[in-house]
């Protein structure tokens, strides 16, 4: 049981082929509206529990720290988390660089999806476009994408 | 996350994979990904470490930098060797009537009641299983290797879920039983190899394996390289 093992197992798992692979110049950092995109199933308890094949996203509030992670995979280490949820969802460490300057703000909300999905297809047609809508419509310039 | 990434950026948005398998990484193309070789379910390498985080997050933001497509491998490891040994006192045995594993889980639940007052229930129980009905679980993969089948055994729950439920409570407690915050996976191994309850799980998986149920069913009840 070693993280090694569990990698060599799952590098070839293939994602979705994109022909061309969009890029998107950045405003300034420091004028940057920065949310985090985590697919490690985080959700706070009053939300709805992610199902096996749960390809939508649950909204993360900044204003909160009470996340529980439901990830389905058993391949990752959990501890991790539970000691500190910045080691996934790196929260306090963006607003500390927001009280800095170095980055503009923080959005008010982030999002989580599901990441053990084998039919990419619909979070590359529903989940995903909609999720980028949520996260334009309050202005986010910069995503960060953590997985587990 | 290189799928979204794909398609935030599509939508107007400059976006940041981390990535702990390179591989896959390379293999999915995002617009821009660091590299980190950290245990998976650490993508920013050290809990309570601040100072470790903003590292990795400054080497991330450079990458906002570049004009192109980029992929940069962080500087900085932390390699699992497999060989990070817990030493976390289990409880003696308090009722010898009673099965090892249900003896040792109820053995724990202070510690699990100190970790959950001081950090939460982050990846402990609720799933399908909590501290009404954890005895029933366990007792029911005490069933299962026994001999009844996995089905009739009541099980509450997909055993996946119930799996995770059970390895939560224990990861939870051992947050308190360890002198130092364990090592990424210390607390897993520690769970399936040397408690009464991780190795009857792996008793009652190989059971429903060799029973011939589904893979999906009994596979996931541990970690796939076990």
């Amino acid at each position: 049981m070693a993280d090694s093992d569990i990698k060599a197992m799952t590098a070839q798992i293939p994602g979705v082929d994109f022909e061309e692979t969009s890029f998107t110049n950045p405003v300034s950092l420091n004028e940057a509206t920065v949310a985090i995109v985590t697919s490690a199933a985080l959700h706070h308890p009053d939300d709805e529990e992610f199902t096996m094949l749960d390809i939508g996203y649950r909204v993360l509030e900044s204003s909160k720290h009470d996340y529980v992670l439901r990830h389905w995979s058993p391949n990752f280490d959990p501890t991790g988390f539970a000691l500190d949820i910045n080691t996934v969802f790196p929260i306090d460490r963006l607003q500390e660089l927001a009280d800095q300057n170095v980055i503009g703000k923080v959005a008010k909300q982030h999002l989580s999806y599901a990441g053990n999905q084998f039919d990419l297809s619909s979070i590359q047609l529903d989940s995903g476009p909609s999720g980028a809508q949520f996260l334009k419509d309050q202005g986010v310039d910069v995503v960060l994408l953590t997985p587990v | 996350m290189s799928t979204l990434a794909h398609i935030f950026e599509a939508a107007g948005m400059a976006t940041i994979v981390f990535g702990s398998i390179k591989e896959q990484v390379e293999s999915t193309s995002p617009p821009r990904a660091l590299c980190c070789d950290f245990p998976l379910g650490r993508p920013l390498g050290e809990p309570q470490n601040p100072e470790f985080q903003h590292r990795v997050l400054e080497s991330a933001f450079q990458l906002l930098e570049a004009e192109e497509p980029t992929i940069k491998e962080y500087d900085v490891s932390i390699p699992d060797t497999a060989d990070e040994i817990l030493a976390c006192p289990l409880p003696p045995r308090y009722d010898p009537d009673l099965h090892p594993a249900l003896d040792e889980v109820r053995g724990l639940r202070p510690a699990y009641d100190r970790a959950i007052e001081k950090y939460g229930n982050r990846i402990g129980m609720g799933r399908t299983v909590d501290l009404e009905n954890l005895e029933e679980a366990i007792t029911a993969l005490i069933k299962i290797t026994e001999g009844t089948p996995w089905k009739e055994a009541g099980i509450p729950g997909f055993p996946s879920r119930v799996s995770q439920d059970i390895r939560g409570y224990y990861e939870t407690a051992v947050l308190e039983l360890s002198e130092n915050a364990p090592k990424a996976w210390a607390g897993t191994r520690w769970f399936f190899n040397n408690t009464e309850t991780g190795k009857l799980l792996m008793s009652a998986r190989q059971t429903m394996a060799d029973s011939g149920a589904n893979q999906p069913i009994w596979f996931y009840m541990a970690p796939g390289d076990s």
